[in-house]
């Protein structure tokens, strides 16, 4: 039964137990991909006619944004579901994913700046991209935040959920209301990525991007699993299991 | 329920009459207490005065570097008016117990909260598109841009109330909400702050302006709909509390 | 509409509720059944759970365990017509005191969805509570007691019949407790529900009383690890 399957996700022993087999791989298996990925880029990937080598922090701005805004709906969509079944492991993935996807935002900023600087000579331009990026951090700082602000538990798990759930309707208006406002005040120089990608460059840029993902999934349930063993302290099985890891 | 009513018409009709009562007995209570408390009502107005005076003071009392400012410095200080005036909008509800009341209401939240935010506009981005021409004359603005101003700040405050209304109902339950408030509305504020500002520059350049106010007004449109529903969820679970 | 809701057969359940407040415990296994004409006092020392199990009933909190009915439905699937007839009075007055009593019964009235005769029906309210000759006064110049009463007059003014009220008889003089104890007994007998908490002895023929210490919580419930 569909059904059954669902209402046992919910249960945090269940999905401690489950998930517990996977996690080395899922850790493996991502950095197996990253390291490649990265001898690939920085090694073998083309130079750029215009940016020369520069344009390599690519491989680490382009998989760092594409999954900070992920991750900005994985939890939109965890909060959902928490505010709709009720379910608190739900809400727990919310609650792991915000820090998650705010240190992938910075990361996508720093490298930004990064690669401004030969790019542009500065470190910070107003680019479309980067500005929406900046707001993408103030919006997962603003549900931090929030999330802290509450004593009760159940109290910040729903702040949170809604405050996502509206940021989530929001992303793709703030997104378009900058792309807009970057075309009326004319790009300065070159755009960071030209619209079209040479196959030997984009190759490692995929598989970049594929073991971003996956050391998401990663970091994802190993702050969940953390998160279930500390508010669930008080239960029986969180102690059992304790035990054994001792 | 005195009287078995079989019509649905009927029934339809009177649930009609009972949320437009409840509507308008939040919306008349709210203006009167916007009333009563009339020394609040100027505080935004003031706020926004005093950060324009600040511009040239800070900056340089050029007209011409006004000018240039003047759009976008309008918006913003109109943004932070908005932001200020909004930590109240539910907290004296919240600490009398009215708040409760309200959400208990056999009447769908939504329309009751919307009399709410209705009133907000009305005592702080009605006023503020009110007075920004005055400000506009501190800030030097360019004769073209007074009407394309006042028409997008009409247009565009109403966003502000009803956005950051989400963010006040959030918040209410914290003694200390003010702060993180703003923080986590401005974000949200970013859209409507670009159609605005950007509508005035366009019309001082000497180009059309509509498509920036048909911009705003679905903006206004969308907020109207879906922003009473977070708002009512937000208020229950902050009562909750 | 309300065909589903009935006057006789007006009537709440209590299903094996379980209520906490910050991660603690107050009561469980509460089961009661509460029916049309019922008077019911809550009772139970500082921090039992009165006010929690209030606002439970009125869906303003979630119980932790177990289920309310009303009229034999889920609360949650009947909450339109629960409170429609609902009346609640919590443990903050509700009173907006910048308002005259007056403009707050208005609006109360209001919410109601309830517009007919107003002016007529909200002054016999202020009549009833002793606040004759004031309704034009903001509430700030009125004392704690009679702010209390401003909030009372609902019980005059209102249609409905399940009234959940916290603490009602606080700051509330002798004669005024003797009054509402007799317009409880009216509600009662016009197949009206009254659930209450006070600390004072009711003086009620049909009062029911309801002891959250009979529902204390065990040590197994309280480490028992709940999954």
């Amino acid at each position: 039964m569909a059904w059954q399957w669902f209402h046992r996700l919910g249960s945090p022993k269940w999905f401690y137990e489950k998930t517990n087999a996977w996690m080395p791989w899922l850790l493996s298996i991502s950095l197996l991909i990253i390291v490649s990925g990265s001898i690939w880029a920085l090694g073998f990937a083309p130079l750029d006619s215009k940016q020369g080598n520069s344009y390599r922090i690519m491989y680490l701005h382009v998989p760092a944004s594409i999954v900070a805004m992920a991750a900005y709906y994985v939890m939109a969509i965890a909060g959902a579901i928490g505010l709709i079944w009720k379910m608190k492991l739900s809400y727990m993935v919310m609650k792991v994913a915000a820090p998650i996807g705010a240190v992938l935002t910075a990361m996508a900023l720093f490298t930004g700046a990064v690669w401004g600087k030969p790019t542009w000579g500065t470190y910070w331009v107003w680019d479309a991209r980067l500005t929406s990026v900046l707001i993408l951090l103030f919006l997962y700082l603003g549900v931090i935040a929030l999330q802290e602000a509450f004593r009760e538990q159940e109290v910040a798990d729903k702040a949170s959920a809604i405050l996502s759930l509206v940021g989530t309707v929001n992303i793709p208006i703030i997104y378009k209301s900058v792309d807009w406002w970057f075309t009326l005040h004319q790009p300065a120089s070159i755009k960071m990525t030209s619209s079209s990608i040479a196959p030997e460059m984009l190759y490692p840029l995929l598989g970049m991007i594929t073991g971003f993902y996956i050391l998401f999934t990663w970091a994802l349930l190993a702050s969940t699993r953390s998160e279930i063993l500390q508010r669930e302290m008080k239960t029986k099985w969180v102690k059992q299991a304790l035990l054994e890891k001792v | 329920m005195n009287k078995p009513a079989q019509d649905p018409l009927a029934v339809a009709e009177m649930a009609e009459r009972r949320s437009g009562n409840a509507f308008m007995a939040t919306l008349r209570r709210d203006l009167k207490l916007a009333i009563r408390h009339r020394g609040e009502l100027a505080n935004p107005l003031i706020f926004f005065l005093l950060v324009i005076t600040m511009v040239p003071l800070g900056v340089s009392p050029s007209p011409k570097t006004l000018a240039v400012l003047a759009p976008g410095m309008l918006w913003v200080v109109a943004l932070l008016a908005t932001l200020l005036s909004l930590d109240g909008l539910f907290r004296s509800d919240f600490d009398d117990g009215t708040l409760e009341q309200l959400l208990l209401s056999p009447q769908s939240s939504y329309i009751n909260v919307l009399a709410k935010v209705i009133v907000h506009w009305l005592t702080t981005g009605l006023p503020l598109t009110l007075v920004a021409p005055l400000l506009g004359v501190m800030m030097s603005l360019p004769e073209a841009g007074y009407i394309p101003l006042m028409l997008s700040l009409l247009l565009g405050t109403g966003s502000l109330s009803l956005i950051g209304a989400i963010g006040a109902a959030l918040t209410v339950s914290l003694r200390k909400g003010g702060l993180l408030l703003s923080l986590i509305v401005m974000p949200l504020y970013v859209p409507v702050l670009i159609f605005g500002a950007s509508g005035v520059r366009a019309a001082i350049e000497g180009f059309a302006y509509n498509t920036q106010l048909a911009v705003l007004g679905s903006f206004l449109a969308l907020a109207i709909i879906a922003a009473p529903l977070a708002i009512a969820g937000a208020l229950k679970m902050s009562v909750n509390n | 509409m309300s065909k589903a809701v009935d006057k006789q057969s007006l009537s709440i359940s209590l299903e094996k509720l379980a209520c906490q407040r910050d991660e603690r415990l107050l009561f469980t296994g509460l089961s009661a059944e509460i029916q049309a004409g019922d008077v019911l006092q809550i009772i139970g020392p500082n921090g039992a759970g009165k006010t929690t199990l209030l606002r439970c009933l009125v869906s303003l909190a979630e119980p932790s365990a177990g289920h309310i009915r009303f009229c034999g439905q889920r609360l949650s699937k009947q909450l339109f017509e629960f409170r429609r007839q609902l009346l609640y009075l919590g443990h903050l007055p509700g009173i907006k005191s910048a308002l005259t009593p007056a403009e707050n019964l208005r609006w109360y009235a209001g919410l109601e969805g309830d517009g007919d005769n107003l002016d007529q029906r909200v002054e016999l309210a202020l009549k009833e509570v002793g606040l004759y000759g004031y309704e034009d006064q903001s509430c700030f110049n009125l004392s704690a007691g009679q702010q209390r009463r401003v909030a009372l007059a609902r019980l005059y003014l209102s249609q409905a019949k399940i009234w959940i009220l916290d603490e009602p008889l606080t700051a509330i003089d002798k004669a005024g407790v003797a009054k509402l104890e007799q317009r409880f007994a009216e509600h009662s007998e016009a197949g009206g529900i009254v659930i209450l908490t006070t600390h004072q002895d009711l003086k009620l023929e049909s009062l029911k009383r309801l002891d959250l210490q009979d529902y204390l919580p065990t040590a197994e419930h309280m480490f028992g690890g709940v999954e």
